[in-house]
């Protein structure tokens, strides 16, 4: 909460003339059914028009006076809130973008997602209802309360009853619809998550003829959700006329008491009309107030998200004397026994990784899901810090480089193609602004990406939308290459990179990487086997330890998991055994996929 | 006065917009809309009566309250200045306000009592036909029609109709009433007060719509440049490590900036002009006052009228803003309403699939042996006119055999699938499903011959026992544990908290993609159907896990037609039958070797997959 309210600091000045303004509002507000009595008192019931007249120039001036300090008042809160909210969004936006992966899996994309957009917006409104209302209501009640004794202590009682109603009402509401409306929006929610799934279970419900059975299932939410509102709204029918019933009760009340007093001359009867209007003052003063104590809570917590996002310590920093970069990089990649394991998690995801990844070599890392492999190349851009040992840039610790310098060096295809919304060029200058067309168009040619980008009525000038959903994933996947290469790294990661590409594409891009990217450091991940087959160097990952490295030929008789792997994936004449062999090999790999899916250490028993 | 906290309770259910400022969507035929909407209430033709008469008398007994009010205010003043009050006239009098008060809340909760029931069961049977149609929409419907944005309409749409019929059919009804009533009101009190009362009402409406109108503009800059600040973010944060892996930080803060500025620029705007409205209005009301007591005090002091009157008269002129400013809230309203409602019904105008064949009929099986025969006799089809994807196709498939359909992606594989399903019409030729054209069939009963996995695995949040079930509701207990025995899952689902009763969450995040496919291919074993489609894609899956699900699939597909959108080499050699496909046409078929004998599209594509 209070790196919040340091937000509102520089805003002090503007708060205090608010509170100011605001005050002034409440007298002037006050003093008009004074003057409105006393045009009546002295006025019309004396007959004195000229007095009518003076009074009625008063009363206009304050009533200007009160509009005007509403306006200013209103003003000052608008900019006050909204300047807030920017600064707090700025700084947010600052911090997040400084996050690491392992901050980003603490809070988890859509949550700091939503405290980015949503938390902020709650708290910007939560600020003008407090600047106008929470400062209005409680000066206003309080002002009501004082010229409503000044004007008459014996028909307090009027008002206190009337008081007395309306918490009773706020208590029925507390209790029998606020607890609701979340239940409702759960059950919103629930239809919402039905109407999803049979949307995109369109095919599946339709092969399995299951078309009843899903609407019988909508229907019962339906229902509920039905019979929910039914009884919210049922509620609030009987809420409003009610609440409309006790405020004109109490007028009633007040002409009947007040008609006595004024009978014993303790009263004059504008005072008595006035008294009506303070009397509504404070009712509705009250009702600000408790429903301010509603919105405020939820404000709050917002504000707590907020600023634990602002107040996280980042795990990934720059060093603080930084080695300079030597111009000439050639891009070697060492790793020296390290080990990795994600904050608050108690097992290792990677152990004792030591390899070298040499220029103009591809370095090859395979293993099955799990096997930490993404978690490995992602220690390389240092979107995580190793746990233990260390990754070594052309002999210097990654460590001791400034962030910008080391990732100047890394080029990286992520697993998932991410494009921004933008166009193909703009996505593929992302790499480097500065590239030339014919830079990029080279880029293009080497990632396979020109034949589908000619294709396009608007070639380079395509728009990509958000996300890059109007590409297709192999599609999406050599952009996001074209944009590595036109950076033009000393090392190049491809993470699972050539996944969606169809085999044919997949090897003429390998083929022309190889040809032109002949001194670089390339380093792959891939699950596909014929990827890799003729990297310099494999590594063969499971369970986050090294189990293997060489070539092909020299794993497929050294390394047990790399059989297994490449015995599912190749046919016998490509792995030069006999059939025979080949059929024993997968009876026995069979049994190992059956007892893998079986938690650790469980047995087949069945 | 209290009416007006009514109002702003609802707002922020609704996010805490101020709706009157929000520049509403138009409604392509307004009118129209309307009308069919309000069609609904048809069937609720007595509630509304009630409603109308409910209302209607509420809201008299709430106009009439100021001047019976006034009249005791009268008695005061007669007895100060006379004889001393009448004690019995005044206890009378507000005896009858009492009544009239109590008439006026039990009116007014019961309108809203109907009224809450009423629109719910409209909503509700909105959401039910919605829910309905979406099963009889050909498959071309979603072709053009994303999913997000049918959903969009059952969920926000219906929303936004949900208010409106809640509050502001009858807030129209009370409006109107009591513009009208308060203006005879007034009449009756005073002609020329009215008259003078008439020049400042103007002036408030004037303002109103001043107001509205240039905070508007602020408005939809707010909405704009809120939009591109939450999507900028969206997109910066879930590319987080490509933005740090392309050194772009600084400049993603810059143009975030921008968009923040504008923002916040947009945003003290509209907040601001919007929080003119009061103090404007409230303003123009206290010089009405002013001009009332002034004119009403000449008027009293020639006799014409009494103080109670002109207290009377300064509450009806003080009460007459809330109404207007209602009116132009409800147009708004309306229009997004419109707007929405024309969404919703145009999806329930949608053309629906028809079955050439009625109901449900049973399989006249009169040659088992033919059981699970698939025939394509010159099939034609496009899915946008003149653009046929697949020309004169024709191919048979016996009993038993396999067929495996391969290309590259988006060469329109799953397009024969589709056809085969009927989830599109046929543009030429015909297909035979044991010897019997599928267009004499119902969909249902040709549907009911087919099996399918597909590399999307649905499942929905349900059990896991139930989601086997999925295609045979009947299944015995015994029969879903076989059906997932034989898909080489059972020893894991025995493995689980709860084992076939545990719960599969949303998104079924709680399994990984290899056990969700297992699982949809154990719901295919249990649905026990002649024909079988399999999408056999496995990419997102690890080695291990892959042969498991291999192997499933081929217990699944023993003695069954299957046709099989292919990506490994095994299932293809296997084959009986191949498809290759490549830009929407079947540009060869036959055998593995008869295929690789004629060195064509099969023979380069297995050579650049499967040999270096």
């Amino acid at each position: 909460m209070r790196t919040i309210l340091h937000y509102y600091k520089k805003y002090i000045p503007y708060i205090l003339i608010t509170m100011v303004v605001l005050f002034v509002q409440v007298i002037a507000e006050l003093l008009l059914p004074t003057y409105m009595a006393d045009i009546i008192d002295n006025g019309i019931v004396v007959g004195d028009m000229d007095h009518i007249k003076q009074v009625g120039i008063i009363m206009i001036i304050v009533a200007a006076l009160a509009g005007a300090c509403s306006i200013t008042g209103s003003l000052l809160a608008s900019v006050t809130a909204a300047k807030s909210a920017r600064r707090i969004r700025k700084d947010l936006f600052r911090k997040v973008t400084e996050f690491s992966s392992a901050e980003f899996g603490k809070f988890s994309t859509a949550s700091l997602i939503t405290r980015s957009t949503n938390d902020i917006q709650m708290v910007q409104q939560a600020t003008v209802m407090f600047l106008k209302m929470m400062m209005f209501a409680p000066i206003m009640g309080i002002g009501a309360v004082f010229m409503a004794l000044r004007t008459s202590v014996s028909l307090s009682w009027t008002v206190g009853l009337a008081l007395i109603c309306v918490c009773g009402l706020m208590v029925f509401s507390f209790i029998a619809i606020f607890p609701r409306f979340k239940v409702m929006q759960e059950k919103l929610d629930r239809i919402n998550l039905i109407m999803k799934e049979r949307l995109s279970g369109t095919l599946v419900v339709r092969a399995f003829r299951t078309e009843k059975q899903e609407e019988d299932r909508f229907d019962l939410a339906n229902l509920d959700l039905t019979k929910l509102y039914i009884f919210v709204n049922k509620c609030m029918a009987f809420m409003m006329p009610t609440l409309t019933f006790i405020m004109s009760g109490v007028g009633i009340l007040i002409v009947w008491a007040g008609a006595q007093l004024i009978d014993a001359q303790q009263l004059l009867i504008g005072d008595m009309l006035a008294y009506l209007q303070y009397a509504m003052h404070v009712i509705m003063s009250f009702m600000f107030v408790t429903m301010i104590f509603i919105m405020l809570p939820r404000a709050a917590v917002s504000a707590k998200r907020i600023a634990e996002v602002l107040n996280t310590e980042i795990t990934v920093k720059n060093p603080e004397n930084a080695k300079a970069g030597t111009a000439a990089r050639k891009g070697m990649v060492e790793f020296r026994d390290v080990d990795f394991k994600f904050p608050d998690s108690e097992e290792a995801v990677l152990s004792g990784i030591s390899f070298v990844a040499r220029p103009g070599e591809t370095t090859a890392v395979i293993g099955g899901t799990g096997s930490g492999k993404s978690t490995l190349i992602n220690l390389i851009p240092r979107f995580y810090d190793v746990s233990r040992g260390q990754i070594l840039l052309d002999g210097t610790d990654i460590r001791d480089m400034e962030q910008i310098e080391l990732r100047s060096h890394i080029g990286l295809v992520p697993q998932k193609g991410v494009l921004f919304s933008g166009t193909i060029e703009s996505n593929i200058k992302y790499g480097d602004e500065n590239a030339s067309r014919e830079d990029m168009i080279r880029a293009c040619e080497i990632a396979q990406a020109m034949d589908f980008i000619n294709e396009k009525p608007l070639r380079f000038d395509e728009e990509i939308a958000q996300g890059g959903s109007n590409v297709s994933g192999g599609q999406k996947q050599r952009l996001c290459i074209a944009r590595a290469l036109v950076k033009n790294p000393e090392v190049l990661i491809f993470d699972d990179s050539f996944s969606a590409i169809d085999f044919a594409t997949d090897k003429a891009l390998r083929k022309a990487l190889k040809e032109n990217m002949v001194d670089k450091t390339i380093i792959v991940v891939a699950q596909r086997i014929n990827t890799i087959l003729d990297a310099e160097q494999i590594v063969v990952l499971d369970e986050g330890k090294i189990v293997g490295s060489g070539g092909h030929k020299q794993l497929l008789e050294s390394c047990e998991v790399y059989r297994e792997i490449a015995l599912s994936q190749l046919s016998e004449e490509e792995l030069g055994i006999s059939e025979a062999q080949h059929a024993g090999e997968q009876k026995r790999l069979d049994e190992i996929a059956m007892r893998s899916l079986l938690p650790r250490g469980g047995e087949i028993n069945g | 006065m209290a009416k007006d906290r009514g109002e702003k309770k609802h707002a922020p259910k609704q996010g805490g917009r101020a709706a009157h400022f929000q520049p509403g969507e138009k409604a392509k035929n307004f009118k129209g809309t309307i009308l069919r909407l309000f069609g609904y209430l048809r069937p609720y033709i007595w509630q509304m009566v009630i409603v109308a008469i409910t209302a209607i008398l509420s809201t008299c007994f709430s106009i009439v309250s100021p001047a019976i009010l006034g009249r005791g205010t009268d008695v005061v003043v007669k007895g100060i200045t006379g004889v001393g009050i009448d004690y019995h006239e005044l206890l009378v009098i507000l005896l009858v306000l009492l009544a009239i008060y109590v008439a006026a809340w039990a009116f007014g909760t019961i309108q809203a009592w109907i009224m809450a029931i009423v629109s719910q069961k409209i909503i509700y049977t909105l959401r039910d036909k919605m829910s309905k149609k979406l099963d009889r929409l050909p498959l071309r419907f979603f072709d053009k029609v994303s999913y997000g944005e049918v959903q969009s309409r059952m969920i926000n749409d219906i929303e936004t109709i949900n208010q409106t019929l809640t509050a502001s059919i009858t807030q129209m009804i009370t409006a109107v009433i009591t513009l009208i009533g308060i203006i005879s009101m007034m009449l009756s009190i005073s002609v020329t007060m009215t008259l003078a009362a008439m020049l400042v009402i103007p002036a408030s409406i004037f303002v109103i719509k001043l107001v509205v109108g240039k905070s508007q503009k602020h408005f939809q800059n707010q909405q704009m440049f809120l939009g591109k600040v939450n999507s900028h973010v969206e997109e910066m944060y879930s590319g987080h490590d490509i933005v740090k892996a392309f050194n772009r930080e600084e400049l993603s803060q810059k143009e975030f900036e921008e968009y923040n500025d504008s923002l916040c620029e947009a945003s003290w705007k509209s907040q601001f002009l919007s929080g003119l409205m009061m103090p404007l209005t409230q303003f123009i009301g206290n010089l009405a006052y002013v001009m009332v007591c002034f004119l009403g005090g000449y008027l009293a002091l020639q006799g014409r009228i009494s103080i109670g009157q002109i207290q009377a008269f300064i509450q009806y002129v003080r009460s007459f803003n809330h109404p207007v400013q209602q009116v132009a809230n409800i147009a708004n309203q309306l229009q997004s309403t419109a707007a929405a409602a024309e969404r919703v019904f145009e999806l329930l105008d949608e053309e629906e699939e028809k079955d050439t064949v009625d109901g449900d009929r049973e399989t006249k099986d009169t040659n088992p042996d033919v059981d699970g025969d698939v025939k394509f006799e010159n099939v034609s089809f496009g899915y946008l006119e003149g653009e046929p994807v697949i020309r004169d196709f024709s191919f048979e498939a016996k009993a038993g055999q396999r067929v495996a359909i391969v290309g590259p992606t988006g060469a329109g594989k799953t397009t024969i699938v589709k056809l085969l399903m009927r989830y599109y019409e046929l543009d030429g030729g015909r297909i035979l499903v044991d010897g019997q054209d599928i267009k004499t069939m119902s969909r249902h009963e040709l549907r009911s011959k087919f099996g399918m996995v597909l590399q999307d695995t649905w499942l929905n949040s349900n059990s896991i026992g139930e989601n086997i079930r999925y295609g045979k509701p009947d299944a015995t207990d015994e029969e879903v544990e076989a059906a997932a025995y034989a898909a080489h899952i059972d020893h894991f689902i025995k493995t689980l908290p709860g084992g076939y009763d545990m719960e599969i969450t949303e998104d079924a995040t709680n399994i990984s993609s290899g056990q969700k496919q297992l699982l949809t291919i154990a719901r295919a074993i249990l649905a026990d159907a002649p024909i079988l489609i399999l999408d056999e894609a496995t990419s997102s899956v690890d080695t291990r896990t892959e042969r498991l699900i291999q192997k499933a699939m081929s217990n699944l597909m023993e003695g069954r037609t299957s046709f099989i959108i292919a990506h490994r080499l095994s299932t293809i050699k296997d084959a009986d039958h191949i498809l290759v496909m490549d830009h929407g046409d079947i540009v060869e078929q036959g055998s593995h070797e008869e295929l690789l004998a004629r060195s064509g599209v099969y023979a380069g594509l297995y050579n650049s997959q499967f040999s270096r």
